[in-house]
């Protein structure tokens, strides 16, 4: 429905992206509209997604966070959310993370997908998603929630894009039809120790279920996935927080590894 | 340290709450003083007495290997307990808990089938490899005689590592076509979703577990011998289970395994 005005939705937009781009945290929106509904927070979204374009940012892809049960559960939730991914997310595979650009970063391993045709719902299912894939490609995601001590609800991350600030995607791709991406294995360690394991199941029973229920969200705007989109499917693992000096590898069964220093 | 008279006295009171399905109270409590080598001398005493009664040892299991359990017993090693005949199912089998077990959790594994004896010290993964015939999803059902799991290391040690009953599924995989560490599992309890992991969670991969269990036993002189089951130890969280539960694990690149609990 949504209940802010078009200035009001303009405000919000700059002061999250500005937290965004200053690396200073902010207070959780709804503690000044109480009454913003998701409809309002998907209008901020699109609004900082509308001021990057217009400052020359490309948006290269789609992410899907809180596909959990766990986290669905925590977050007292009952759909994931969707954000964007600008061109300058990207930072490339044994590269570096820059943490004076962030607020606190988390890490989370991920199966991403890139699409050939476009996909449009309502009414995708994952039999859609796969004949749509190009091929999937491990990555590990870099969330960084903009709310100050990580205090938000689900409203408010939505119109902080939902915590996207950076990726990086590994060097090895498969054709959908070649992996199981159900029991797909992924082992994170930190500073060379195992942090987080999972299996693709994690993600709502199926990464490319996330893949469908994005195109479905996205439907109910009037909006679809491109071909040729990267889509980041929802963490495999939980988050963790990373800081200044930390180095990470994420290990993926038959996909080789993604690695990352902090600094 | 205990005697060995004592050593048997506990040894029977564990085969005796094993087979009367009969709780007792933790021996670190009764006997402050004993020690993990007395443990595994007190498993063994159990273990004799269940051949003894016509059971016969098909292979050995590795417990303790998550991070998270070695935390909660405060050590920095495995252990291991002894497999019977008595105690594999088949894949989807119904396996009688309410009349066998007593308290009862299932945890998500890798089983490895020998094909060479592998005898320790000085055994690698190379070696565990070389030796691997298959490897074989699986259910371990782990029980304790100990009262509400109340165990410390010498408790778990002494009674088996508190081994129950265990299922092997229906497919058998060369270790040469699947990287053990990075497997995923994914845990179903009646068909829902329950956990998620990975090789990794045991000791950093189910071969090094192989390999501690090797040189562990190759310092008493006890080698892992060729046809031989050796389950690597658990790679999700213990579930607990009642009868009418149903469970099914999946492991990529290897395949699956079910179980019915009556």
């Amino acid at each position: 429905m949504g209940t802010l005005t078009q200035a009001q939705v303009a405000e919000l937009a700059e002061y999250l992206e500005n937290s965004e781009l200053e690396a200073k945290d902010a207070t959780k929106i709804t503690d000044r509209f109480p009454e913003m509904d998701f409809d309002d927070a998907y209008d901020i979204q699109f609004e900082i997604r509308r001021r990057k374009q217009a400052r020359g940012n490309k948006i290269i892809g789609l992410k899907v966070g809180l596909t959990s049960r766990a986290k669905m559960k925590q977050m007292g939730v009952e759909t994931p959310v969707y954000g964007f991914l600008a061109d300058y997310f990207d930072r490339p595979d044994g590269g570096e993370i820059e943490t004076d650009q962030l607020i606190h970063p988390k890490v989370e391993a991920e199966l991403a997908f890139v699409t050939k045709a476009p996909l449009k719902g309502p009414g995708c299912h994952i039999g859609n998603v796969l004949a749509a894939t190009d091929f999937v490609i491990p990555a590990v995601e870099v969330i960084d929630s903009r709310y100050e001590n990580f205090r938000f609800d689900l409203i408010s991350v939505i119109a902080d894009n939902a915590s996207s600030s950076r990726f990086v995607l590994g060097g090895q791709m498969a054709d959908p039809a070649d992996v199981d991406m159900r029991t797909l294995g992924v082992v994170m360690e930190k500073n060379g120790q195992v942090v987080e394991l999972g299996a693709g199941a994690a993600v709502l029973g199926h990464p490319a279920a996330s893949v469908a229920l994005l195109a479905n969200m996205l439907g109910e705007r009037g909006e679809e996935i491109p071909a040729g989109t990267l889509i980041l499917t929802g963490g495999i693992t939980a988050a963790v927080a990373m800081e200044k000096g930390d180095c990470l590898n994420v290990r993926y069964q038959g996909l080789g590894s993604v690695g990352m220093r902090f600094v | 340290m205990l005697n060995e008279q004592r050593i048997n006295e506990l040894g029977d009171e564990l085969y005796q709450a094993l087979s009367q399905r009969q709780m007792i109270d933790p021996l670190t409590e009764r006997e402050p003083q004993i020690t993990i080598e007395d443990a595994y001398h007190i498993s063994l005493r159990m273990v004799n007495r269940r051949v003894e009664n016509g059971e016969s040892i098909i292979g050995k299991k590795i417990g303790v290997t998550s991070q998270a359990v070695q935390n909660m017993l405060n050590v920095h090693q495995p252990d291991f307990g002894y497999l019977t005949d008595r105690m594999v199912y088949g894949n989807g089998d119904e396996m009688p808990i309410s009349e066998q077990l007593i308290q009862p959790r299932a945890e998500g594994e890798i089983a490895f089938m020998l094909k060479r004896d592998l005898i320790g010290p000085g055994v690698s993964n190379a070696d565990v490899l070389r030796a691997t015939e298959a490897v074989i999803p699986c259910f371990e059902i782990v029980d304790s005689r100990i009262r509400d799991w109340k165990i410390k290391i010498q408790d778990t040690v002494a009674d088996n590592a508190s081994c129950g009953l265990f299922v092997l599924g229906d497919k058998a995989v060369d270790p040469r076509k699947v990287d053990l560490a990075t497997a995923g599992m994914v845990v179903e309890k009646n068909g829902e979703l329950l956990s998620t992991g990975a090789g990794a969670a045991a000791l950093g991969s189910p071969v090094n577990c192989v390999a501690w269990l090797a040189n562990t036993l190759g310092s008493f002189g006890i080698p892992l011998k060729a046809g031989e089951v050796i389950l690597s130890g658990s790679l999700v969280p213990l579930e607990p289970v009642v009868a009418g539960d149903f469970m099914r694990v999946e492991i990529g690149g290897i395949g699956s395994a079910s179980v019915r609990f009556t």
